[in-house]
């Protein structure tokens, strides 16, 4: 069978950092195919190249049995691609029709819209897949479930070869994945290849025929779903072998308490309105707790909620045994909290102010006097941070957005540590800085938690986690699952952990 | 098209960045004054003349003032289209007070009052913006236009629309008084952008206006109070702007409510524009705001000088605001 | 299910079952309702027509403003585009108005073409850009006309449009406010362009995904918007018999009131063109009731009230808005 979709040896870099290199893609005629990896992996890039978005810098596409080269999004429509993207690309104050017919609507005599025909022709779509909504009303009206399904309607309405869904089931409940699955099924039966961009990977295994694996900017498999196990695409993401995830998964959870301070923060079934839906762990002084899980499990999300950025809507947080409910950021700074961001550029730098203001940019009530601000205390308190963080710059005038990502993110660092708070949220805390930048912000962490500060770190790299933290939490789809406890923690078991939370959703705590 | 015009702000991006070396546009700023100094200089007759200087500084004053607050709105990511009906407002009121029945009875407190009141509502129009502003989460254009519109009515509505004459040596002092031979104002203008700058450079209320114009988010997840810094910076503008319409009023010895400020906030926003701040915020050129003031006066100035007519003046404007924001936003990317 | 023509002017299909804009028809009719009882001239042909004649030039120029706004844009040249269209106008009456129509349009319609270069191809924010060519219109305006008004050739037929009647029925001015309302609600509710042009409003970067030809819809509202407050200017002219330089003060904001009022998202993506022409009806009526009682002599407001009464609607809709927009998301 000739494939529908051949992409092979795609390159492509960003300012000269390699985001693909040689990876490849192949997609056949009315199938449901898989592209999984971790963040970063390439997975959004090697579909922006498909769909024209972005222009690729080596390799080729055949789409079709005719090698293509599509300039924009328009292009690679009108070839028979349709995009639904993981922030859907719909207008929510529109009507359905109008998100399912915009731009390819019927027309009648001098060129206006037949809007009866529109709308009809968006209820037989939608009919088909089995969902039944006034098409007339504004899209935003309807349930994301509803817009999903409205985005892959505009892909039949146009006719499409290939519909491309990143992401599509992350805010979706059960039920309503059944209707999308069914919907999707319903594709392929009319011939329509489905490329299907996720990482829960049970949906996989329920839904699609094969399976491309990225990591790294790379193409690293591609197996036919049936054929495969999730240990082993597990194993292909993170690039480690299987045999030795599987062993470690079945030695089950064992290990030593180890700190032994006093309760710090509890969190009880803590839910948001923002995908964290049972969070429970707890800290004690002194601790380092670690927060893992798959991408999307809700890590950060949790974060966000013991902060005060996101409100509680069930559960609760208490600290130093006294229950609290923040209503901002602000209030849990001054209750002892920091919260290094995961998105360093749109969560923290103010790219234009200097290293030192924003250093002491969290600590400006503790450096001034009644609203002025004290220089010299603070010159004296970002000199210090410098020597103690090694932070490289030219001098503490410059403008952070000059600085290289590690120091950046040590500046960040700093903005917390110089805060002196009892408990520090890292999300990610190494992600995007160079190995040795890495090892020292570790290195600096593991200090700072030796002079009594307390630590819940989020990472998404094992190691960090393994090597890091006294406890480790697992979370999955917004729900607490499983501790582990350290010493005693392996990377494998951790994986194993993971996998098997993927399996099951829902795995016993270590003993 | 859009290739040609990134071609042409490379090319006058490139030319520019080559003028000015590190510092942004505040020194492109510097360069245009020279220029513009210098032109004078050779050609407008009379130029190197004290009474020239004189007439420009007391031209200037009030555009600086309010370019001072403008710059701080725009640092927040803000603008503030309301200046000049608060100075309208502000300029109403405080003839209203010391030349009824109660200012003439008592002049002192009367003429004190005529001072602090009219800023109060200036103040007061200041909090209004900002409460929708940052409360409601309007954007800052429409939020502002609201008092845009009515303020200069509720002026109007305050002297039944009349020109209001007066003669009130204390009062005028603001706008006819003289200081080392040069006007009051001028030396006000000063003194309150040394203010501002320390505002700025010096105090957590500065550094969280820049923050939250670099990053909004990331200035609230550092627990920044960002509703009330909102807030403050409109009703720093606001009186500002008051002080502004109290200095028209002086000058003229007369408040007309039809014209006091009209105009006024593109004056300001071309000002602050011109000196250096950038319309996402995140910059406050407190100087930068003083030479785009004075960018924009000298302009009016020559052309009129020169015989050229306001109204080509007018034309000049709006090509410096183009230009600048041009210019700015070729440097952001 | 009811099946319709596409010109079928249901009142709820074009209000588009939205609370706000439910509202301004609901307010025009109340005080429509409320003048014909209190005051006894209120129905006269003569109220009607000259109240129409007069507010013509505002319902033009907010139509065209409406549709900058849907795409999240904002056109604040329209008032001094209007004067500088005036004098145009008046210049070239003298040919008649078949020749002073279109060329007052086609003027009005170059300043939109340089809006459209600056946001589009300049990258400039709307606001500045349009800013500027306000400013650069009105210098053009005083410039041209020396900074006089300009009286118009009375020999010529150009003043019958702004003061006649045609078929001696209906104002030729309302007539053509009519046809450009038409034209733009067939636009907005019946072409692919119309559709971009709120699809841009509700998402520029989603509408661009979707292929929709964003630039061309961007660049036709701002033409638009310049032609029709070119039209203004042809209106005020014939009017009033003189290009007037020093006219369109603030038209531009009366334009925005009456778009917000008729329930249009200042952000874009949402509005109707009946509704925006309800909401400049409905401030116009605001004032003309309020003639009305000074005339009777209960109250006596002057005319300066019209600006603090205009701007308390505009918190009052601004309110509401912020109110409606808030509730889908949790705030912050």
């Amino acid at each position: 069978m000739t494939p529908l979709l051949e992409m092979t040896a795609i390159d492509k870099a960003f300012s000269g950092v390699s985001a693909l290199v040689q990876s490849r893609l192949e997609v056949r005629p009315g199938e449901v195919h898989a592209l999984i990896g971790q963040n970063g992996a390439g997975k959004s890039t090697l579909i922006k190249i498909l769909t024209g978005a972005y222009r690729r810098d080596g390799g080729s596409v055949i789409f079709d049995g005719a090698p293509v080269n599509f300039s924009s999004p328009r292009q690679s429509q009108d070839a028979g691609i349709a995009t639904i993207y993981q922030e859907l690309n719909l207008v929510p104050l529109r009507t359905v029709t109008e998100n399912v017919m915009l731009g390819y609507e019927p027309r009648r005599w001098g060129g206006f819209i037949d809007w009866r025909r529109a709308h009809r022709r968006t209820r037989e779509i939608l009919d088909g897949f089995g969902v039944n909504v006034d098409v007339r009303a504004p899209l935003e009206r309807c349930s994301t479930a509803i817009q999903q399904l409205v985005a892959i309607a505009r892909a039949v309405s146009i006719n499409a070869r290939l519909v491309i869904m990143d992401e599509p089931t992350s805010s979706l409940d059960d039920r309503e994945v059944d209707v999308l699955f069914g919907v999707i099924d319903r594709l392929r039966r009319n011939g329509v290849s489905v490329l299907y961009v996720s990482h829960f990977l049970d949906e996989l295994f329920r839904i699609s025929d094969r399976v491309t694996i990225m990591r790294d900017g790379r193409t690293v498999g591609c197996r036919p779903i049936a054929e495969t196990s999730k240990l082993e695409l597990i194993a292909d993401m993170l690039g480690r072998d299987a045999e030795e995830i599987r062993s470690a998964g079945m030695t089950g959870f064992g290990g030593v308490h180890a700190a032994s301070g006093e309760r710090l923060l509890a969190v009880e079934g803590a839910a948001t309105l923002n995908r964290l839906k049972d969070f429970s762990m707890d800290l004690r002084r002194g601790e380092i707790v670690g927060l893992g899980g798959l991408l999307g499990s809700g890590r950060t999300e949790a974060a966000k909620a013991l902060f005060g950025v996101d409100r509680l809507t069930a559960g609760s947080i208490t600290l130093k045994g006294a229950r609290v409910s923040w209503m901002s950021p602000r209030q849990a700074i001054s209750a002892g909290l920091g919260f290094l961001t995961e998105d360093r550029k749109s969560e923290g730098i103010i790219p234009d102010l200097s290293l030192r203001e924003n250093l002491t940019l969290a600590m400006l009530p503790k450096i001034s006097r009644r609203g002025r601000i004290r220089h010299d205390e603070e010159r004296r308190l970002v000199e210090r941070f410098i020597r103690e963080l090694d932070i490289k710059a030219a001098h503490m005038d410059q403008p952070v957005r000059e600085l290289s990502g590690g120091n950046q993110q040590k500046v960040l660092l700093a903005r917390w540590l110089a805060l002196e708070p009892e408990l520090l949220i890292l999300d990610e805390p190494t992600r995007g800085v160079d190995v040795g930048a890495k090892a020292e912000i570790q290195r600096i962490i593991r200090d700072h938690v030796e002079q009594d500060i307390s630590v819940l770190l989020i990472s998404s790299e094992f190691e960090e986690l393994v090597e890091g933290a006294d406890r480790i939490f697992l979370l999955h789809d917004g729900r607490t699952t499983s501790t582990l406890r350290n010493p005693g923690v392996t990377e494998d078991m951790l994986i194993g952990a993971v996998a098997h939370n993927a399996n099951e959703a829902s795995v016993q705590d270590g003993q | 098209m859009r290739a040609q015009g990134e071609a042409i702000r490379d090319m006058v991006g490139s030319l520019l960045r080559r003028a000015k070396g590190r510092g942004p546009f505040r020194h492109g700023g510097l360069v245009a004054l020279v220029i513009l100094l210098a032109f004078n200089a050779l050609v407008t007759p009379n130029f190197l003349q004290l009474q020239t200087l004189f007439v420009n500084v007391s031209q200037v004053a009030t555009i600086a003032i309010v370019a001072l607050g403008m710059t701080l709105v725009i640092a927040t990511a803000g603008i503030d289209l309301s200046v000049g009906a608060v100075m309208a407002l502000a300029g109403a009121t405080a003839p209203l007070i010391f030349m009824s029945a109660f200012g003439q009875a008592y002049p002192v407190t009367g003429l004190v009052l005529a001072f602090v009141v009219p800023l109060i509502v200036a103040a007061a129009c200041g909090l209004f913006n900002g409460l929708i502003v940052s409360v409601l989460g309007v954007q800052p254009i429409v939020a502002t236009l609201i008092l845009f519109i009515s303020g200069r009515g509720l002026a109007q509505l305050l002297t039944n629309g009349n020109l209001q004459t007066f003669s009130n040596p204390a009062f005028s002092y603001l706008g006819a008084g003289k200081i080392l031979g040069l006007p009051f104002q001028g030396w006000l203008a000063l003194a309150l952008a040394g203010s501002i700058f320390w505002l700025v450079n010096r105090t957590a209320f500065g550094r969280c206006i820049l923050a939250i114009g670099g990053n909004e988010r990331a200035a609230m997840l550092a627990g920044m109070p960002i509703r009330s810094v909102k807030i403050g910076v409109y009703m720093i503008c606001a009186v500002l702007s008051g002080i502004a319409g109290l200095i028209v009023v002086a000058i003229n010895s007369a408040s007309d409510a039809a014209r006091n400020g009209n105009l006024m906030e593109l004056d300001a926003i071309a000002a602050a524009v011109v000196g250096g701040a950038l319309l996402q915020g995140g910059r406050a050129p407190v100087f930068g705001a003083l030479v785009g003031a004075v960018i924009i006066q000298l302009v009016r100035y020559t052309l009129l000088a020169n015989g050229v007519e306001d109204e080509v003046a007018l034309i000049a404007k709006a090509l410096i605001i183009v230009l600048a924001v041009y210019v700015q936003q070729a440097r952001k990317e | 299910m009811t099946t319709r023509g596409p010109f079928d002017l249901d009142l709820r299909h074009m209000v588009r079952g939205d609370t706000q804009m439910i509202g301004v028809w609901v307010a025009l009719l109340a005080l429509i309702v409320f003048g014909l009882l209190r005051y006894d001239n209120f129905g006269s042909s003569y109220n009607i027509f000259s109240f129409l004649n007069y507010n013509s030039m505002f319902i033009v120029i907010s139509i065209g403003m409406a549709l900058v706004i849907m795409t999240g844009g904002i056109d604040l040249s329209v008032g001094s585009v209007a004067a500088f269209t005036s004098v145009c106008a008046a210049y070239l009456s003298p040919y008649g108005i078949e020749i002073a129509l279109p060329g007052g349009m086609a003027a009005g319609a170059a300043i939109g073409g340089v809006n459209a270069f600056c946001i589009i191809a300049m990258r400039i924010p709307p606001f500045i850009a349009t800013l500027a060519t306000m400013l650069g219109a009105k210098g053009g305006a005083l410039v041209i006309s020396g900074a006089q008004t300009v009286s118009v050739d009375w020999s010529s037929n150009f003043t019958v449009f702004g003061m006649g009647k045609a078929f001696d029925l209906v104002p030729w001015t309302i007539l053509v406010t009519l046809l450009v309302a038409l034209v733009a609600w067939a636009i907005l509710e019946h072409t692919l362009l119309g559709r971009t042009i709120l699809a841009i409003g509700g998402g520029e970067e989603a509408s661009a995904l979707m292929g929709l030809g964003v630039t061309r819809a961007k660049t036709f509202v701002y033409l638009f918007s310049g032609a029709c407050a070119g039209l203004a200017g042809v209106i005020l002219a014939s009017g009033y018999g003189a290009g007037q330089p020093l006219e369109g003060l603030g038209w531009e904001l009366s334009a925005i009131a009456s778009v917000v009022v008729g329930g249009t998202l200042l952000t874009g993506g949402l509005g109707s063109i009946p509704a925006t022409v309800a909401g400049a009806l409905l401030l116009g009526l605001v004032f003309n009731i309020l003639n009305f009682e000074n005339g009777k002599g209960t109250i006596s407001l002057s005319a300066y009230w019209q600006l603090v009464i205009r701007g308390a609607f505009l918190f009052l809709v601004i309110l509401l808005q912020s109110q409606f927009r808030s509730r889908p998301n949790a705030p912050r």
